[in-house]
């Protein structure tokens, strides 16, 4: 399968090691990857934060830059559901009958990672080996916008050696929200804070999710408060072979 | 005076600032915690007893959504089958309007005190004050509205309004107020639920037996009939409903149900979503009035107040199917936390965060749409699947376009936006902010991480470590170890 990688610009910037596990990751099952250049931002920041006309822009980049593909993948739950549920209501209020098209045509192409290892490429195991203890948040807009179910909790179960501990209220949010941590500060942390108390409940050394962004918030609470705990995506769990000795 | 001034209660500061006195409020945090809690587990396992409830909620969604596309002629004949039944309509377009017409009923019954049901339209409209202004006293008879009026406090929840407050500032409450009010709160009162539950009941009491007019809302009201309908848990909304001369209802527009059998779907949605019971304890229904039993002078107040205009947003307007049962409040993280003052509205918790700037404007609410992480909860748990994140975001959107228009912006928000804007939509000068932001990194961080962040961003490293930027891109580590990757005209655009 001809796979483009949407990196999504935030993990392009901050998380390029998430990039290149899904790489590794989906080369290793036997699947070509490509990764346009031209690609930028899928927008989310911009819409969600009322900027609509601004997103225009980036969902028309959006739908010229993956058209054709067989699938693109997006590491991060909340940019895939960006582009499912967006991108078109983008395109009908701001955009043209030709853009309204061509987003109609890329949207069904676009998935999250388990969404394509599990749906699309029909591969729970993934020949992953990570000899941790680790504890899973599924992140909101993976779990009620794209309902990726357990398909994540699927790919972490059949990776050989890990200590998979369910992380206690595990749907109730983190308090990130995009520019919410911004805007309303204290209600984040102090959401923040629970979620923290509940990952250092379950022992686990690396709490994993399928976003980045929401592990920038809670990572970052963690490493401020030195708990030792460590946050890793999702990708590079899977990623992670035998030989590589994390 | 504006239809909806009451709707918002004026001098409470926007969400955020309100937010962080909440916050500091341990006993408050305690209370939310706990009942919050307690009524989530109640509501998933009360919901989880029906194999048919997501079709349930489908059917009323679109039954409340088909009846809003025809409200018009559902409210004429509501009119006509209440008058049939001897009763009589009022139509107000505003709160001033409204409290005008409930206070001209009053004063012609020659009354100067009436009982209350609890009702979400009155508190809208601010009835009591209105009434209070022409000599009128209104006592709220349900358990929880009693506790607030006597606190001389604001309700905080939809449904238990004084969900902030614990048993022990109940009794005090009781013991400092209820004298003032009528009778006095019983010697040695403590602080166990049925001991506060009998002095609510001999308090209240003596107001049921001694009143000839009832003031109440609607949870619904049935075109075909003309019947309307009161659902609750404690019997003193029927004491009001049956023991007066005269009852006034006060319903917002959106109430109303074309057929008796459309009942059926709500009744059972609606005491499973709020309380988690399978059958709430009573549901009094009546259609006009009959001879020699009851109120034998009914009189039906159609309020608008703002619903017009929200039902021309065709985004907007699936936040009037709300039939209040307030499972979105008891869901959100955001809720849980603050409480519902920090709304600043009778409509707290994400269904006012939705409902709230479109009845009184969104520029006069402008913080409310933020007020939420977009986590989804509310919307999973709505009983008339009112997609309340997509809401949030259709008003997000109306606020920046409100301050556009009315040239507040550019605000920094809106120049920093504009410049993201224009990075994000260019690969180019993505690839130059990375590289910017790669070098910059490297001059603050301490073992890739960094501590303090500049400007409004200081309010994010207050609490949490920002990982550094990488030293290589995706972007750019993939054109060194790979190349160009796929090159279209659109792929290298810039
Ligand atoms: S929006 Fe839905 S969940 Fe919230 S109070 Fe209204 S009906 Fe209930």
């Amino acid at each position: 399968m001809r796979i483009a990688l949407f990196i999504t610009c935030f993990n392009d910037m901050m998380f390029p090691r998430t990039g290149q596990a899904v790489t590794e990751l989906l080369e290793r099952l036997g699947h070509t990857v490509e990764f346009p250049q031209g690609q930028t931002c899928c927008g989310q920041m911009h819409f969600n934060t009322g900027y609509r006309p601004e997103t225009l822009p980036m969902v028309r980049r959006f739908a010229a830059v993956f058209a054709g593909y067989d699938a693109v993948v997006a590491p991060s739950g909340s940019c895939a559901g960006m582009v499912r549920d967006h991108h078109r209501v983008v395109a009908a209020q701001y955009g043209d009958a030709a853009l309204a098209e061509a987003v109609e045509q890329v949207v069904p192409t676009v998935y999250e990672l388990s969404e394509l290892l599990v749906d699309v490429l029909g591969v729970t195991d993934v020949g992953a080996c990570f000899p941790h203890r680790v504890t899973y948040h599924p992140t909101c807009h993976s779990l009620r916008m794209l309902r990726v179910g357990d398909r994540p909790l699927r790919l972490l179960r059949a990776v050989k050696g890990i200590d998979l501990v369910e992380l206690p209220a595990v749907e109730s949010c983190c308090g990130f929200g995009g520019t919410f941590a911004l805007k309303n500060a204290d209600v984040s942390n102090a959401m923040l804070a629970d979620k923290m108390r509940h990952v250092q409940e379950t022992g686990a050394e690396f709490l994993c999710a399928g976003d980045n962004s929401c592990l920038t918030h809670i990572g970052g609470g963690l490493s401020r408060l030195r708990t030792g705990v460590a946050t890793l995506h999702l990708a590079e769990i899977l990623a992670s072979t035998e030989g590589d000795g994390r | 005076m504006s239809g909806a001034d009451n709707v918002v209660w004026l001098g409470t500061p926007a969400f955020p600032e309100a937010a962080r006195t909440a916050l500091a409020d341990r006993r408050l945090r305690a209370n939310l915690r706990r009942a919050t809690g307690t009524i989530r587990d109640k509501r998933l396992a009360a919901t989880a007893e029906l194999d048919d409830w997501e079709e349930l909620r489908e059917t009323a969604a679109a039954l409340k959504r088909r009846t809003l596309r025809h409200l018009d002629q559902h409210l004429l004949r509501l009119e006509e089958t209440v008058t049939a039944a001897g009763g009589t309509v009022h139509w107000a377009s505003n709160a001033a309007e409204a409290n005008a017409i409930v206070t001209r009923l009053v004063q012609a019954t020659g009354e100067s005190e009436v009982v209350k049901v609890k009702s979400m339209a009155t508190q809208e409209i601010g009835l009591n004050e209105a009434l209070a202004e022409a000599g009128v006293r209104a006592y709220e008879t349900d358990l929880a509205e009693l506790i607030v009026q006597l606190g001389g406090d604001r309700p905080s929840h939809i449904l238990v309004p004084a969900i902030h407050r614990s048993r022990s500032e109940i009794r005090e409450i009781f013991q400092r107020q209820m004298g003032k009010w009528g009778r006095p709160a019983p010697e040695g009162l403590t602080d166990d639920p049925r001991d506060l539950a009998e002095a609510a009941r001999l308090h209240l009491r003596e107001k049921f037996l001694r009143a000839k007019v009832a003031v109440s809302g609607a949870n619904f009201a049935v075109a075909d009939t003309g019947t309307v309908m009161v659902v609750e848990s404690e019997g003193n909304g029927r004491m009001c409903l049956t023991l007066p001369q005269t009852l006034i209802t006060v319903m917002g527009i959106e109430k109303v149900l074309p057929s008796f059998a459309d009942l059926d779907v709500f009744l059972q949605l609606l005491p499973r979503s709020s309380t988690g019971e399978r059958m709430n304890p009573y549901t009094s229904l009546w259609t006009g009035v009959t001879d020699g039993d009851g109120p034998q002078d009914f009189h039906l107040v159609l309020l608008d107040n703002g619903r017009t205009a929200t039902l021309t947003d065709e985004v907007g307007r699936q936040a009037l199917s709300c039939i209040l049962c307030s499972a979105c409040l008891n869901v959100c993280p955001v809720y849980e936390r603050t409480g519902g003052h920090a709304y600043g509205s009778v409509y707290p918790g994400p269904i006012g965060a939705v409902l709230t700037p479109q009845l009184v404007g969104v520029e006069n609410a402008a913080s409310l749409p933020f007020a939420s992480t977009l986590c989804g909860a509310c919307y999973d748990a709505c009983p008339v699947k009112i997609d309340i994140p997509e809401v949030l975001v259709h008003l997000r959107a109306k606020a920046v376009e409100a301050k556009r228009r009315d040239r507040l912006l550019p605000t920094s928000e809106a120049l920093a936006m504009k410049a993201a804007g224009a990075v994000l939509s260019s690969p180019r000068l993505l690839a130059a902010l990375e590289r910017l932001a790669a070098s910059g990194a490297r001059l603050v961080a301490r073992d890739g991480r960094i501590g303090v962040l500049p400007g409004p961003f200081a309010r994010w490293s207050g609490t949490r470590d920002t990982p550094a930027p990488a030293r290589e891109p995706l972007r750019a580590w993939w054109r060194r170890t790979r190349g160009e990757g796929r090159t279209t005209t659109e792929g290298t655009g810039r």
